[in-house]
């Protein structure tokens, strides 16, 4: 029983912790046992969902990354507000997008940031985690969109998880 | 509360309210499954976003301290909504919805 104690990914339950202190309206000996006790069990329970432990190797990028990731989704959703409003015919485009990053919770990051960010969507990976099916709401070409992906996001996160 | 601080809550009230409206209209007016999901997704990022910063700020001024449940709600909304799009996307492939005229590329078959 006791060997079944331990903290499988420190990272996750340190967070899963802090998250419960948040939740629960004041730090009290209630929460920390409760956070604790969350703290244990959830990542037992996923650990099977888990392919591998993701490394980040330069950590203290991230916020730079979301930073850039947030004023994005401030520009684009006034481009897209404006493409709505206008009334003129959107030109979506699939686009088939081929990526670099191999790490699976990389891929995950750059496809929610895709999906975040208005006028992109990720619709789907392929099943050798090669190529993301992007809906473009409006873009002249295929290679635009990739370009712009591969430059802003894809590359920050390649130096993050390399 | 100083009335500075009123016009600012005022002001992202009346962003946030926009943006969901915009994201409503997007919904109604776009051709096809695709588009479509584009409006409501992007309208929560921004719309929630500035409502529930506007949140922070009156709470703030209350002297409640920072609304760290606010900042949750937005970490939580960011974490689940590009999942909820993948996941409709994925389904309409399935189903092989139709696709607007005009439409580059093809939605895959696997």
């Amino acid at each position: 029983m006791f060997d079944r104690l331990n903290f499988p990914q420190p990272w996750l339950s340190v967070t899963l912790f802090v998250v419960w202190q948040f939740l629960s309206n004041d730090i009290s000996g209630a929460s920390l046992v409760m956070g604790l006790i969350l703290a244990w069990l959830i990542p037992q329970l996923t650990q099977g969902f888990w392919p591998e432990r993701p490394a980040l190797s330069r950590p203290w990028r991230m916020p730079g990354y979301l930073l850039r990731v947030l004023a994005d989704i401030v520009v684009a959703s006034i481009t897209v507000a404006r493409l709505i409003l206008s009334g003129r015919t959107p030109k979506p485009v699939f686009v088939c997008y081929p990526l670099e990053l191999e790490q699976p919770m990389a891929i995950t990051i750059l496809a929610s940031t895709i999906s975040l960010t208005p006028g992109t969507v990720s619709a789907d990976v392929s099943d050798d985690q090669r190529i993301l099916l992007i809906h473009t709401l409006d873009a002249s070409n295929e290679q635009e969109v990739i370009d712009a992906i591969k430059n802003r996001y894809e590359k920050p996160l390649l130096e993050m998880f390399q | 509360m100083s009335a500075l601080t009123e016009y600012t809550i005022t002001a992202l009230l009346l962003i946030g309210g926009a943006f969901t409206l915009v994201g409503a209209i997007g919904l109604a007016r776009l051709p096809d499954f695709y588009t479509r999901l584009h409006g409501p997704t992007k309208a929560t990022t921004l719309g929630v976003g500035a409502i529930i910063l506007a949140s922070v700020v009156y709470f703030s001024f209350q002297g409640e301290g920072i609304g760290i449940t606010e900042i949750l709600i937005t970490a939580f909304l960011f974490l689940t909504a590009p999942i909820s799009a993948n996941i409709m996307a994925k389904a309409a492939m399935h189903l092989g919805v139709d696709v607007m005229e005009g439409t580059k590329g093809n939605p895959w078959e696997q």
